[in-house]
This record gives structure tokens, sequence and C-alpha cells, in this order.
């Protein structure tokens, strides 16, 4: 209120004035934001219902996945140290946006490992799964685009979306000799964390120590087994991934509407602190026009 | 590859020994996981063996099995309870890893208890594709529908 007034007097050179806003004024304000926050809570509802979904089928994904990646680690397969090696790193989002910072948290990932890697000399080459990745990274990576992938998250990722992108990555004749799956891990409804998950090629998987103690592998066999376990990681990525967006836009979606019944709050007390201005102004004329007359 | 081969077969002595088997390092049992990716059947459950179809052929595996990968065919995956009881999976496709810990996983593209396939679609399914062999016009239509008359002339036979 103080602010206000000395707002009024101060009202030095420049020709704007910037009047007490009007009834109407605050009324339209209103109405647009009331609009809003019906829409923010219908997309919160919208959001919990596929999460809630995401979560009951990540459930056999987390044990499928971590099966899958379970040869890596209990051979400890890694690539040969030191030599030059080409990377490939497949970063995992989706399409759509109001989620927080689910596909920004990627996209630094995929940077810093692109910085490191190319700091080191190596060669990278970049997977986006889902526009929204591809457009932060367009601006500055772009020429360590290597394969592009639309249409991600209107619907739940399936293993043919996996096996999709896996065909696709292997048919554009990349030889990669180690990379990463990039995604954002689920841990629970308010939290989500970057992580990544290693992928090898073939002839690093063949070449590494531990592979001896398995028994009679030829290529054929290695080599199918590899694409398999490819298309595997992927899709675990994938599972993570829609969770984790799913419940980063359900908390988006819940504090945006919280901060509109804030707005709509304060508006409200506005709205009515004007309306009795307007009242007591008239009742001043009417008052001081009486006054006159007598 | 196989000059890989040569040189592990000409230097048995440089890696864990691959002869009779070492005594099992304290895993007796083996933690078997049976998934596919959208359901779980078995999670690090301790079973007494596993038969699979593999592209190299059917084998059974116990604990403390040499380690492999292999790759699955489209046929029948029994796995034998520690309390005798079998139970039938109908698989794909997929892989099938066996670890130095005696831990063995089994991912399946696709699985299904067999009392949950019906023998009759199975049939009707099998016919249509051995008529679109015919048509099929080039390799890779070719092979997709030789990979239909597979997967289902292995679910009639496990049905049978």
């Amino acid at each position: 209120m103080f602010a206000r007034t000395s707002a009024l007097v101060f009202l030095p050179q420049c020709g704007q004035v910037r009047n007490m806003a009007t009834l109407k004024d605050i009324t339209i304000r209103l109405k647009s934001i009331k609009n809003i926050q019906k829409i923010t809570k219908s997309m919160k509802m919208v959001a919990a219902a596929k999460y809630a979904r995401a979560e009951r089928q990540l459930k056999p994904a987390r044990v499928y996945g971590n099966g899958a990646v379970a040869l890596y680690e209990k051979a400890e397969i890694k690539a040969p140290e030191g030599v030059a090696n080409k990377h490939l790193l497949i970063g995992v989002s989706s399409d759509r946006g109001l989620c927080g910072a689910v596909h920004s948290n990627v996209a630094k990932a995929i940077k810093a490992k692109i910085a490191t890697l190319t700091g080191e000399g190596k060669e990278v080459m970049v997977v986006n799964v889902g526009d929204k990745l591809r457009n932060i990274l367009q601006r500055t990576h772009s020429n360590y685009l290597l394969l592009s992938c639309k249409e991600v998250g209107r619907k739940p990722p399936t293993f043919t979306d996996a096996s999709i992108v896996a065909t696709e990555l292997l048919n554009m004749g990349y030889e990669f000799d180690q990379g990463a799956v990039i995604y954002n891990r689920f841990r629970s409804v308010i939290s989500y964390k970057t992580d990544e998950k290693p992928i090898f090629s073939i002839d690093t998987v063949a070449n590494s120590e531990n592979m001896g103690i398995y028994d009679d592998i030829d290529a054929d066999v290695l080599r199918n087994y590899q694409e398999f376990a490819l298309v595997n990681i992927i899709y675990f990525g994938l599972k993570e991934s829609t969770t984790s967006e799913q419940s980063a836009r359900m908390t988006a979606m819940d504090s945006a509407s919280k901060n509109a019944s804030e707005m709509i709050d304060k508006l409200t007390l506005t709205f009515n602190r004007t309306r009795q201005a307007v009242i007591t102004k008239e009742l001043i004329e009417i008052i001081s026009g009486a006054a006159a007359l007598t | 590859m196989m000059a890989a081969r040569f040189l592990r077969r000409s230097i048995p002595v440089l890696r864990q020994a691959r002869c009779y088997a070492d005594a099992p390092s304290g895993s007796s049992q083996m933690s078997f996981t049976f998934a596919s990716p959208t359901q779980v059947y078995f999670k690090e459950a301790s079973v007494k063996q596993v038969d699979v179809p593999t592209l190299t052929g059917a084998f059974g595996i116990l604990p403390a099995h040499v380690p492999t990968l292999q790759v699955l065919r489209p046929g029948v995956v029994t796995v034998f309870n520690d309390d005798g009881s079998a139970a039938k999976f109908f698989v794909s496709s997929g892989s099938i890893t066996v670890n130095a810990d005696s831990s063995v996983q089994l991912l399946a593209e696709e699985a299904f208890p067999l009392d949950q396939l019906d023998v009759a679609a199975a049939k009707a399914n099998l016919e249509k594709a051995q008529s679109e062999m015919a048509s099929a016009s080039d390799e890779a239509a070719r092979a997709e529908v030789q990979i239909n008359i597979d997967a289902n002339e292995a679910i009639v036979k496990a049905l049978e």
C-alpha cells in the first residue's frame, strides 16, 4: 500500500502513467489464471495415471534390464584403455515438455561426456531418442548427432520400439567400440537421477580378458547375443526414462497448480480491495457533491 | 575369432583351467533369473535344473555349469524346481547367460506358460505362414515367413 502511493507520487519525466489496475484488468487476469490452474490440475491427473502404469511396468523391466547387464558386470568387460576408440552415446528422453529438468539433465550429461571424450582425443557420436533432446543438442553439438528418433513419449515404450532403435542404429554402420545409454533412473516419485549403462561392441566383448571362461562361443552366437543385449539395454533405459518423466511432470504440474492458486488468492484480495476503493470513491464524490449543494 | 580360440586352447594354464569342474565356490545352487520384457517368472531363484532350446541345440543347465552364452530358438524351456515339480514355458527367442558364479540369466523376448497357448490357433497360423512362403518375394520377406513357420511349428510340437 505504501509502495503504491509513493509510486503514484514519483512520476518524473516519464510520459507513461501507471494507473492502479482497474477492476476489469484484474477480472481478466483472474479468469485466465483460473483457466491455467484447471489445465495444470488435469495435466497432473493424467501424468499421475500414466506414472502409475509406468511404475507397474517398470518392475519386470528392471529385473530384465539387470539381467541383461549382468554379463558385463560379472565378466568385468571393459574396452582396452589408451586406444583411440570410438564411442557411442545413446541419450533417452522424449518429445513432450512441461516435465521439469528431465531433458536438460540428460543433455547436460551428454555434453559433459562429449567434452571429456573429445578432450582425450576419442571420437564420439550421439544417438538421441526424443525430439526435446535433439532440440537441445542441435544448437551446439549438431555435428555429433548420428540418429534421431521422434514420436517418443506419447505411448508407453515397448520392446518393439527398442528393437527399432537398435536396428536403425546398427544399420547406420558406425563401428563403435564402447558406449553408454544415458537415461534418467527412477528412484522415487519425487526423485530421479541421470545414470548410464555401458554398451560394448562385439569385438570389445570377444577380446575382453575374462571372456575366456565362457565356453564355446562362436562369432555368430556372440553377434546375436550382443544385438539382443543392446536392445535390452535400450529398452531398460526407455522404461526408466518414461517413469521418471511422468513423475517429474506430475510434480511440475502440481507445483504449477499450487503457484496458480497462490496467485489467485493474492489477486482476489487485490480485487476486493480495488472494489472497495471504487465504492469509497463514488461515495466520497456523492457526499462532497451533496455537501456542495447544501 | 578362430585365432583367439586356438590361442585359448594352447595356453590352458594361464586362465581358469578348463578341466574337471572345480568345487563350486560356495554356490552349489544356481541363482536363476527368467524374465521377459513384460513379466518376471523367476528372480534369482534356486532351481535344480533348466532345459533350454538354443540355436546350437537343446541342453540342460545344472548348478556349476561351465559359463557360456547362448542364443535361444523358439521352443520350450523346462524349469525343474528344488521340490521336483517342473514348469514349462514357451519362448520365442532371447539369450541365456551362465556366469562363473553359477548365476543364470534367461532373457526371453516373449515367454508364456504352455497352458496359455492354444494349439488350434497355432496350427491355423502355421498353415497361413506356409501358404505365405509361396508368395514371399525377396530375401527379407522369405526370412520373416521362415521365422514365422519355425515358431509356429515349435508351438505345435510343444503342445502335442
